[in-house]
């Protein structure tokens, strides 16, 4: 069985312009979403608590609203979740924030009270302001490490100049340090790191590890836009599935920059273009059927693994879709308009 | 050949191994080997349910009370000296303000501080032949030993309660400097649970305040040297809480610090259930005095300033034995009995962060992950074999050696099992087969270019290779910084993860050559299935 016939020839270089205003304009987008519209933070960043309920009868959405401001629960946020035909609930508040510990306590006899049916809380989380901060830490330490390895690792790897690579370490450790020294927060250092690498990559003229990391950022911005759009709440497993997707977006670009440099040795008279060209067609069938068999389990995920893993599932989905997008349209177009560039001068 | 039957030793040692490690989990008790049935998988408190807490120890309190008991000694030990014209005050919760007025006396509180009290910081404010005016606290080296050493003491003190509670294979460990981590899996009574170890416990006893009347305290003028304080109970019918107010001297005569034993017992009238406690030999003498000297009046049981009950002392009591009672139900005495004999906190303890969930949620989740694993996987196999007919289930084979490889890591390993470990096994198998399609491709590829099927595989395998190693060692730069950074159930999923992506790689080269070889080499196919 084949889904991509062999010897294809799709002109995905030709339509590069198109691709990139739309790849620019989906990232700026998420860009202007994520900075004026503000993403929604859960409770393992913002603090609060998450109340997960279940009641052994039938209850409308709007008398578990009821019942929490008659019980002096102002603010919560209601939310069906699970089977629609079960009567479960995800309660949201601030109210126990001050004063952990007194969930259990207090809020099952009363909202017994108040709907008379019988509650079981299924799962509590609260978080105080001061671990919020903390984890809000942790997961941005998480995301400049990442981005740090990442932009170290493949600025050696493409074209095996590890001494190139040495230098980017030296002058992104360095540089960043500088920063961290002068008080900046964790989110400037990111701001910096990711700067610097894709001026030092500019600079030294690593096309390719260029092409990736546009690629990977590409992917995460607009996934990180996607969720803000969709008010979905940014936590622990949603970042972890952030690396997950930076991880996965480089995957595919190693696999079709492999076989650009493989062509190159072999048609070394045609143009970049085309042997660019050539190579996303060669490997589109492998792209195209990895990002399917992974979609399927993600798929799965998203749709059996039930309500906790859901927004994690979500966000891979969003960046599988993203990045097999990426892989083909944006960081192989990136090499060849950076080479183009670099001949006009 | 050599070389193959070599690789096959490698193959079947691994898939040995795997199966091995996979035994205790599954089958638990089978292999009866010790060593081995300790490396079981361990499933996260998100999966078996359970309780995580991280406390917070107060130690801004302790050094305080710390403080407060200097104040107090130096106020006791200047009576004795008999130093007059005398003021202690306290102008922030860390600092004592002494004035010394008369040049005796001076000099009196001068040598006291020399020789007692050494270890105190001390700032001059004036120092004239008649007036001495010092600010008194303690150095931060010694403050952060009193720290310290609350926050020591809370854990051990968290772990005894934790202990007599009963609950399996708690994690109770301290966290940075302040905080302490408790894990409690499987637990069910969590509200208990959370009362049993965040109370403080600190049992005083008290003598009432019958020289002033309470009303009047009430309305304002609270004697010096005394307190208000509650009794506060609940009728089980109606849940109406009442507040009884007494007035209190401040000073507690004796602690729980003196008790030996605490035990649930049963009155022989009522049969009410009420807590015995015993003192050891010096609390045992201080108590008879206590009740000696002021037999007649009334002597109250606090507990976390609370008052229990306020019973007129009878007659000096000898023996070193009291009771507390309080209308209990029998699991509140036995929680009270539990925390009195593990001995009080040093301080307040503040919950920061909870994550409990519920055994029924636990249970929901490991069938929906377990669901979606096998729902996800059948559809991946299905497409590979349509796909890639023999090949393809070459391929699926692989995959479900890399799961096991995964849960034999896990156990060899002692990790935990998360719900997002579950999504990172899901995941690998997606991925996984990445490989094997990067292999495949490039075979079927070499195969259109006319190259013979032994020649294809070769060039697929040999060109696929380091593609591969490299692509994957993105996922894992990736999954090495979740798990240094992530907290318990990300680690989860970094671990399945990376332990995944290792396994599939082997798989994927090692396995998959190994199979082809043997097709081409030994069995002579001249077509390939793929």
């Amino acid at each position: 069985m084949e889904l991509i016939k062999p010897g294809i020839n799709l002109d995905f270089i030709g339509k590069r312009r198109i691709a990139f205003c739309l790849s620019a304009a989906l990232v700026l987008l998420s860009l202007a979403v994520f900075l004026f519209k503000g993403p929604k933070y859960g409770v393992d960043f913002a603090g609060g608590s998450v109340i997960q309920v279940r009641f052994s009868g039938p209850l409308d959405i709007v008398k578990v609203r009821d019942a929490l401001r008659a019980i002096g629960i102002e603010g919560a946020t209601v939310q069906s979740v699970g089977d629609p035909r079960e009567s479960e609930y995800l309660i949201r508040t601030e109210a126990f924030t001050g004063k952990p510990g007194s969930t259990d306590t207090e809020l099952p006899p009363r909202l017994q009270e108040a709907t008379g049916l019988s509650v079981e809380i299924r799962r509590v989380e609260t978080v105080g302001p001061q671990v919020g901060t903390d984890l809000r830490e942790k997961a941005l330490l998480a995301i400049f490490f990442a981005l740090i390895f990442i932009a170290i690792y493949i600025s050696g790897r493409f074209e095996f100049k590890w001494a190139q690579s040495a230098l980017v370490a030296v002058v992104l450790g360095g540089g960043v340090y500088a920063v961290y020294s002068f008080g900046f927060s964790l989110v400037v250092l990111i701001w910096v790191a990711l700067v610097g690498t894709l001026v030092l990559f500019w600079v030294l003229g690593l096309k390719y590890a260029l092409g990736a990391i546009v690629a990977l950022i590409h992917d995460v911005t607009i996934t990180i836009g996607v969720f803000t759009v969709l008010e979905k709440e940014f936590t622990l497993p949603v970042v972890a599935a952030l690396l997950t997707i930076i991880g996965y977006s480089l995957n595919d670009t190693i696999v079709v920059f492999d076989r650009i440099r493989e062509n190159l040795k072999k048609l070394s008279r045609s143009p970049l273009a085309v042997v660019i060209n050539r190579s996303v067609n060669e490997t589109l069938s492998r792209t195209i059927i990895t990002a399917g068999t992974t979609l399927l389990v993600v798929v799965a995920l998203f749709f059996l693994g039930g309500e906790i893993i859901h927004d994690f599932a979500f966000a891979l989905l969003v960046g599988i879709l993203v990045g097999t997008y990426s892989s083909i349209y944006v960081a192989s177009p990136i090499v060849l308009s950076w080479e183009e560039r670099a001949r006009a001068k | 050949m050599k070389r193959l039957s070599l690789r096959l030793a490698i193959v079947a040692a691994v898939l040995a191994a795997a199966v091995v490690f996979c035994v205790p989990t599954f089958f638990p008790g089978l292999t009866r080997l010790e060593w081995l049935e300790r490396k079981r998988i361990s499933l996260g408190l998100d999966l078996q349910g359970g309780m995580h807490l991280v406390l917070e120890v107060d130690t801004a309190k302790v050094v305080e009370n710390a403080i407060g008991r200097i104040q107090q000694e130096l106020r006791e030990a200047a009576r004795r000296k008999q130093i007059a014209n005398l003021r202690l005050d306290r102008p922030s919760p860390f600092k004592i303000e002494a004035q010394v007025q008369g040049s005796e006396n001076v000099a009196r509180f001068k040598e006291l501080l020399e020789k007692d009290f050494r270890d105190l910081r001390i700032q001059r404010l004036a120092e004239e032949p008649e007036r001495h005016h010092f600010i008194l606290d303690l150095p931060e080296a010694e403050a952060e030993q009193i720290r310290k050493l609350a926050v020591d003491q809370a854990l051990e003190t968290i772990r005894n309660r934790v202990d007599q509670f009963g609950v399996a294979e708690p994690d109770i460990r301290r966290q940075g400097e302040r905080r302490i981590l408790v894990q409690l899996p499987g637990i069910r009574d969590t509200q208990r649970a959370k009362e049993l170890i965040g109370r403080t416990a600190l049992l005083e006893f008290k003598l009432v305040d019958e020289t002033h009347d309470v009303q009047a305290a009430l309305q304002g003028t609270v004697p010096p040297g005394s307190e208000i304080l509650y009794k506060v109970e609940e009728d089980p019918a109606t849940r109406r809480v009442t507040r009884t107010p007494f007035l209190l001297k401040k000073t507690a005569l004796l602690t729980g610090a003196s008790l030996t034993d605490a035990r649930v017992q049963l009155d022989s009238q009522y049969g009410e259930p009420y807590v015995a406690i015993e003192f050891d030999r010096k609390g045992a003498r201080t108590f008879e005095r206590i009740t000696e000297e002021n037999t007649g009046k009334r002597l109250a049981i606090v507990l976390d300033n609370k008052v229990y009950s306020a019973p007129v002392i009878q007659e000096k009591i000898s023996g070193g034995k009291a009771r507390i009672t309080g209308r209990f139900t029998l699991d509140e005495a036995r929680d009270l009995a539990i925390v009195l004999r593990a001995g009080a906190l040093p301080a307040p303890v503040t919950v920061l962060e909870e994550r409990t969930v519920g055994p029924s949620l636990g249970a929901d989740s490991i069938r929906a992950g377990i669901l979606s694993i096998g729902i996800g996987s059948l559809l991946v196999f299905a497409f590979m074999i349509l796909y890639y007919k023999w090949a393809g289930v070459l391929a699926n084979l692989e995959v479900l050696l890399d799961v096991v490889i995964v849960c034999a890591g896990l156990a060899a390993f002692g990790a935990t099992l998360t719900l997002p470990g579950l999504a990172g096994i899901l995941l690998t198998i997606g991925m996984a087969v990445d490989n094997n399609v990067l292999i495949y491709e490039r075979i079927r590829e070499e195969l259109r270019n006319g190259k013979t099927p032994r020649g294809a595989v070769d060039a697929g395998f040999d060109r696929a290779t380091t593609t591969i190693l490299d692509a994957n060692l993105t996922t894992l730069i990736t999954a090495l910084v979740l798990f240094q950074f992530g907290t318990g159930p990300i680690r989860g999923f970094a671990v399945t993860l990376s332990i995944g992506v290792v396994a599939s790689m082997f798989t994927a080269i090692v396995v998959s050559r190994l199979v082809f070889t043997y097709f081409l080499d030994v069995r002579r196919v001249r077509r390939i299935s793929i």
